[in-house]
C-alpha cells in the first residue's frame, strides 16, 4: 500500500468517525432530555420534527446564530483557546478505538473499523483525557469570574482524583489481558459471549463499579456535577461562556460520555463481540458479517449512555467533601486491592 | 518524515523553553512547560519509546502540570516584575552552561562513535513490545534500585503529610 493510498484511506475514516461521533453527540443530548422527562413524568422536546427528533438541529442552529459575547475582563488567548482545547481532546481519543471486527479489512489488508491500532492504545485514551483538564481549568481561570475559577477549581481537582482510581480500576483488565492493545484486550474476551466477558467470567465486577463511578466524576457528570452546580455556581467554568464558544463546551461533554462508554465497552463489555458467542451462527453475507459487530459495539455504548442518564434522573449531587472522601478513601484502596487480588489470581 | 517531525517538535521543544522564560505572567510559563513536555513526549515516540511517550503525557503534561496551573489559579499570582537581575548569575551562568552542554556533547559523540546507539536496547526487537523490554529491566536487573525508589516517594509522601497536618496549637478544640 502507497503512502498516498495509506492517507487517503484515513483521511476517509477520520471524516465518517468524526462526523458519526458528532451527530452521536447531538442526539445523546436528545436522548438525555427525553429520559429525563419521561423520569420526570413529562414529554421532553416533542415539538421539531416527529418525536423531537431534530431537535438537535434546532439547537445547534440556534446556539450557530447567537451573538457571541466577549466579557471584557477576560485573559483573551486563554478565554478562546480552552474550549478548543476541551472539544478537541474529547475527539482525539475515539481514534484508537476499534469499532468493529478486524477480521473485515478493506483493500490491502486495511483496517477499516479503526482509525488507528496502537500498542499502546488505552494510554493514549488516559494520556488524551488527562490533557482535557487543561481546557476546563483554563476556562475558568480566564474568565475572570469567581463562579467559573471555582467551577474549575473542583473540577480540576476532582478529575485528578479521579483519574487514580479510573487508571487503577483498568489496571486488572490489562493484566488479564497482558496487552495494552485495545484490539486484544477485546479479542481476549470474545471466547463464549457474554460469559467470558471482564464484567462477568473476567471477575472484574469490582473494577467494573469503580470506574462508573470514576468515569460519572471524570465527565463531571451527576452525581458528581459539582464544576457546573446550578444552586451554587450558576454554571461552573463555562458561565461567561456564550455561542457556539458554549456549544464547544457542551459537545466536549457529551464526547467524553460517549468515549467513557466506549472505553467501559472495550474493557468490560466485550467491545464489538456478540454477547451470544458462538450460538448464533454468522451469516455468510460479508456485509452482515461487518455491520453486526458494529451494531453490537453501539448498543453496548447506548445502553452505557442510558445508564449516565438513568443515574442523572435519580440521584441527587453528593457534597464536595464526600465527593473528596469517596473518591480518595473508598474507590482508590478498593482499585489496589482488586488489582492484587486480579494478580494472585493470575498467578495461581 | 522521521526528519521532519524531529525538527518540527524539536523546535517546538525549544520555542516553548525559551517562551517559558520569557513570560512574565506564571500561567502563560506554565503553559509554555507543557508545549516543552508534550513535544518531548513526541520525540521519544520518534525514538520508538512509545510506552515512555505515554508515561510522559500523563504523568508529567497531565498529572504534575495541572497541579502547576492549579496553584497559579488558586494563588491569583500576578504578573511578576522585571529586575535587571544579578551579576554574578551573569559571570558564572554563561560559562556554567557552556562547560554543560559540552560534557554532555562530548558523551553523545562517545556514545555514537563507539557504535552502540540510544535506545538499541529498547525498540526494533520483534514480537515483544517495548513495555515488556522496560518491565523485564526494571523488575530482574534494576529491581533494587526500583524498590528503594518506591521507598524514598513514600518518605516523600510522608513528609508533605507532616508539613501538611495542622500543628497542635492551631486545632479548635472540638475536634
Amino acid at each position: 500500500m502507497t503512502i498516498l493510498q495509506f492517507f487517503l484511506w484515513s483521511l476517509l475514516k477520520v471524516i465518517v468517525v468524526t462526523v458519526v461521533l458528532l451527530t452521536g453527540v447531538a442526539y445523546t443530548v436528545l436522548l438525555e432530555r427525553k429520559l429525563v422527562g419521561r423520569i420526570q413524568n413529562r414529554w421532553g422536546p416533542s415539538r421539531v420534527g416527529p418525536f423531537g427528533l431534530l431537535q438537535p438541529l434546532a439547537d445547534g442552529a440556534k446556539l450557530f446564530l447567537k451573538e457571541d459575547i466577549m466579557p471584557t475582563a477576560v485573559y483573551r488567548p486563554l478565554y478562546l483557546f480552552a474550549p478548543i482545547i476541551a472539544l478537541a481532546c474529547a475527539l482525539i481519543s475515539i481514534a484508537v478505538v476499534p469499532f468493529g471486527s478486524p477480521t473485515v479489512t478493506g483493500p490491502g489488508g486495511f483496517h477499516l473499523f479503526e482509525i488507528s491500532d496502537i500498542n499502546i492504545g488505552l494510554l493514549v485514551i488516559l494520556g488524551i483525557t488527562s490533557i482535557g483538564v487543561y481546557g476546563i481549568a483554563l476556562s475558568g481561570w480566564s474568565s475572570n469570574n469567581k463562579y467559573s475559577l471555582l467551577g474549575s477549581l473542583r473540577s480540576s481537582a476532582q478529575l485528578i482524583s479521579y483519574e487514580l482510581a479510573l487508571g487503577l480500576s483498568l489496571v486488572g483488565v490489562v493484566l488479564r489481558a497482558g496487552s495494552l492493545n485495545l484490539r486484544e484486550i477485546v479479542e481476549n474476551q470474545g471466547a463464549h459471549g457474554f460469559l467470558s466477558w471482564n464484567l462477568f467470567g473476567g471477575f472484574q465486577f469490582v473494577a467494573f463499579f469503580i470506574y462508573l463511578m470514576s468515569a460519572y466524576a471524570e465527565t463531571n457528570r451527576s452525581p458528581f456535577d459539582l464544576p457546573e452546580a446550578e444552586s451554587e455556581l450558576t454554571a461552573g467554568y463555562h458561565t461567561e461562556y456564550s455561542s457556539m464558544k458554549f456549544a464547544m463546551f457542551f459537545m466536549a461533554e457529551y464526547a467524553n460520555m460517549i468515549m467513557v462508554g466506549c472505553v467501559a465497552t472495550l474493557m468490560f463489555l466485550g467491545g464489538w463481540t456478540s454477547p451470544f458467542g458462538d450460538l448464533i451462527p454468522l451469516p455468510q453475507n460479508i456485509v452482515i458479517q461487518s455491520l453486526l459487530p458494529i451494531f453490537w459495539f453501539v448498543l453496548k455504548v447506548f445502553s452505557f449512555l442510558f445508564l449516565y442518564v438513568w443515574v442523572r434522573g435519580t440521584l441527587p449531587r453528593f457534597r464536595y467533601d464526600q465527593l473528596m472522601n469517596f473518591g480518595w478513601c473508598y474507590l482508590m484502596p478498593l482499585a489496589i486491592l482488586n488489582i492484587v487480588a486480579t494478580s494472585l489470581w493470575l498467578a495461581y | 518524515m522521521h526528519l521532519i517531525l524531529f525538527i518540527v517538535f524539536a523546535a517546538f521543544c525549544l520555542a516553548g523553553a525559551i517562551n517559558l522564560l520569557l513570560q512574565t505572567h506564571p500561567i502563560n510559563s506554565a503553559l509554555s512547560l507543557i508545549v516543552v513536555m508534550t513535544s518531548l513526549a513526541v520525540l521519544y515516540l520518534l525514538l520508538g519509546a512509545e510506552f515512555l511517550a505515554a508515561a510522559q503525557v500523563i504523568v508529567y503534561a497531565g498529572a504534575i502540570m495541572v497541579l502547576f496551573t492549579f496553584v497559579v489559579m488558586l494563588l491569583n499570582a500576578g504578573r511578576e516584575e522585571r529586575t535587571l537581575g544579578s551579576k554574578a548569575a551573569t559571570v558564572v551562568g554563561f560559562p556554567a552552561v557552556v562547560a554543560l552542554l559540552a560534557v554532555i556533547a562530548t558523551v553523545v559523540l562517545h556514545t555514537q562513535s563507539g557504535g552502540a546507539a540510544f535506545g538499541d536496547n529498547l525498540s526494533n526487537q520483534p514480537g515483544s513490545t517495548n513495555l515488556e523490554q522496560l518491565s523485564t529491566v526494571l523488575f530482574t536487573n534494576l529491581l533494587l534500585p526500583f524498590e528503594v525508589t518506591s521507598v524514598l516517594v513514600l518518605i516523600a509522601i510522608l513528609g508533605a503529610v507532616a508539613l501538611a497536618r495542622p500543628h497542635d496549637q492551631e486545632r479548635t478544640p472540638g475536634e
